[in-house]
């Protein structure tokens, strides 16, 4: 175990690197970010002086490890745009990319479930027909377009909910969240609509799969011949079984919902961390860019790794072929 | 006496578009991706006018709805007009044009390289096996997005870039896939033969191989073909795909997303819907092939 445990921590810590040089060095050499800061009549000498307090005159590889040493110092770099750290700025748009993708998660699930279970059960009639067509449109639709049409329809058409921004916010264990207010709830229903669609469609499958196997399982049987109410055998017998691969899921996906909350930010100018990476990347504001790339590989890494973690200490096989091998 | 069992003896791509065309709505899409591809071939003698020669292009046609008629009274857009008064369905029809060759060549450029690095891989098996199969697991691991904004980010944009970013994000599917595929064929007798008779390994990989290892990976292809236009579409709604020349569906939607607002729909609604259709239509038509090519599911 310990031996597969060091090679994971190698292998992340190996990513973690290469992901750091590429990012670096590419972002490092797109642009000239002091054309964008210096007003076009500037002197040569505003220009150096500029180039020089931004570190820019060094050479890259000299650039690549103060920059090392700054990230290991938890130091990213100011942002030109804001000049405020990097991090600092890209930790105080993250409660509001968390609180939308927690929101997301919460109707991809307290849908998913009980429409997946619905399938499951309903498979031949025309509601469960209705449901997996549903569910393959949430797996087709691109997730920028359909956050246009529900613009469209909910802000223009109709006027009912906003259509941009996060609203007001209120303080909750020192960090400032919408859904505690009616209208920062209307702010947050439809980014996280959006952002949910996909995920639901995949819970609604997944439920659905496990609903249909479990119902041939013996226990199924069992719990029926003992003439329990169905509310009963799929409340506690069917849903029990069920939830093992759904909650795993729903774990590992989440990294998938904080990338893919880029999209829905653009979309609804909700003030997250994915905004914040389209914006700079327009403005060509380096140290952001490289800051948010640092914390979402990092982020991806240690879920990627405890995941492994989780499933070598679950199911022997896979430690025991790793060191096999 | 011949004649019959010839005819007995069905050659595999007349069984498989036998079996294709008995699901009635798989054969609906398959329609519906001819059109579209046709549409898109022959995009210039389909349209009204060359939506991006500025010469034929009026401004004081701006921003009309669906169904008027142009300021001289020559034409009649009926999905509307842009903000330079572009007319809509020929945008639309030239967008289709981009967005399918870019998701087509990326797709192809991949499913070679993929297929390379799979079939190396299961070939050679030991240490290259490990090492390649690690580097796919590493980069299945992250959401397709993320990779390819990563490296949008940091390449800069352009269609070569938007091009080598979705290469770069699907090669990983084919390797996976065909590694599998090539494992199962590997045991089988007629590899073994092939070894005998001394062939080299490039012939024993491209000829004996490789054809044997095809369905999955022309199911993986009809897949993310429509996964690489609605990433590409995304990647060019959020300004970091393709540039202004190259205008694909994603970014006439873009385009009008600053006068979704104002109720001007139809700037962003009917480029989103063609995406839709070109999108559900190549699902549905790798859904079926995927149901088809399954061996679990053949008699």
């Amino acid at each position: 175990m310990l031996t597969f445990i060091l090679k994971r921590l190698g292998e992340s810590f190996f990513v973690l690197l290469v992901m750091s040089l590429l990012v670096f060095t590419g972002v490092y050499a797109i642009g000239n970010p002091v054309d964008l800061l210096i007003a076009p009549e500037a002197t040569a000498q505003d220009i150096e002086q500029v180039t020089r307090s931004l570190g820019l005159d060094k050479p890259l590889w000299e650039q690549y490890f103060y920059f090392l040493k700054q990230v290991l110092n938890g130091d990213l770099g100011r942002s030109f745009m804001f000049s405020t750290p990097a991090i600092e700025l890209l930790l105080s748009r993250m409660p509001a990319t968390m609180e939308l993708a927690l929101a997301a998660m919460f109707i991809a699930t307290v849908l998913g479930i009980p429409l997946g279970l619905i399938a499951g059960l309903k498979a031949d009639s025309w509601i469960g027909k209705t449901i997996m067509t549903v569910s393959i449109l949430g797996f087709s639709l691109p997730t920028f377009w359909v956050g246009l049409v529900l613009i469209m329809f909910f802000a223009v058409e109709l006027g009912w909910l906003p259509s941009s921004g996060r609203g007001p916010t209120s303080t909750l264990l020192g960090m400032p969240v919408s859904f505690l207010s009616w209208d920062g709830l209307k702010h947050l229903f439809l980014p996280a609509l959006n952002l949910a669609l996909f995920k639901l469609a995949l819970i609604i499958r997944l439920t659905r799969a496990g609903t249909q196997e479990a119902l041939l399982q013996d226990y199924v049987k069992y719990a029926r011949a003992k003439g329990l109410r169905a509310r009963r055998i799929i409340g506690v017998h069917v849903l029990k079984n069920i939830m093992i691969p759904i909650v795993t899921v729903i774990g590992l996906e989440f990294g998938s919902v904080i990338a893919f909350a880029i999209v829905t930010e653009s979309i609804f100018a909700w003030p997250g961390m994915g905004k914040l990476l389209i914006d700079s990347i327009n403005n060509l504001d380096r140290p952001v860019i490289v800051a948010y790339l640092c914390v979402i590989v990092v982020f991806f890494v240690v879920i990627n790794l405890l995941v492994d973690l989780a499933y070598a200490f679950l199911d022997p096989r896979v430690r025991l072929g790793a060191s096999a091998k | 006496m011949t004649q019959v069992t010839i005819n007995a003896v069905e050659s595999p791509s007349r069984k498989l578009w036998r079996s294709f065309r008995a699901d009635r709505i798989a054969l609906g899409g398959l329609i519906v991706l001819s059109l579209l591809v046709l549409a898109a071939i022959f995009a210039p003698w389909l349209v009204p006018q060359n939506p991006y020669d500025l010469a034929q292009l009026d401004i004081l046609d701006g921003r009309l709805p669906p169904w008027s008629r142009s300021f001289d009274d020559k034409m009649l857009y009926w999905l509307g007009t842009d903000d330079q008064g572009r007319d809509m369905y020929s945008a639309i029809i030239y967008g289709m044009r981009i967005s399918l060759g870019v998701g087509l060549v990326s797709t192809v450029g991949a499913l070679i390289i993929g297929m390379t690095l799979g079939l190396t891989a299961a070939y050679l098996g030991g240490k290259t096996d490990s090492l390649i199969m690690r580097i796919v697991d590493i980069q299945l691991s992250f959401p397709t997005i993320l990779i390819a904004l990563i490296l949008l980010a940091v390449f800069g944009q352009g269609l070569s870039k938007i091009i080598i970013a979705l290469i770069t994000v699907q090669w990983a599917y084919y390797a996976r896939t065909v590694r599998s595929a090539a494992l199962v064929e590997m045991g089988k007798e007629y590899i073994e033969a092939a070894r005998c008779l001394n062939l080299s390994h490039r012939r024993i990989i491209f000829a004996h191989l490789l054809p044997n290892c095809m369905a999955p990976l022309i199911v993986v292809a009809a897949m993310q073909i429509a996964a690489a236009i609605a990433l590409e579409a995304t990647l060019s709604f959020l300004g970091l795909g393709l540039p202004i020349t190259e205008p694909s569906l994603g970014l006439l939607i873009s385009n009008g997303y600053a006068y979704l607002m104002s109720g001007k729909y139809w700037i962003s609604f009917f480029p989103g819907l063609a995406l839709l259709v070109m999108i559900v239509s190549i699902n549905l038509v790798a859904d079926r092939l995927r149901d088809i090519l399954n061996p679990r599911l053949q008699k």
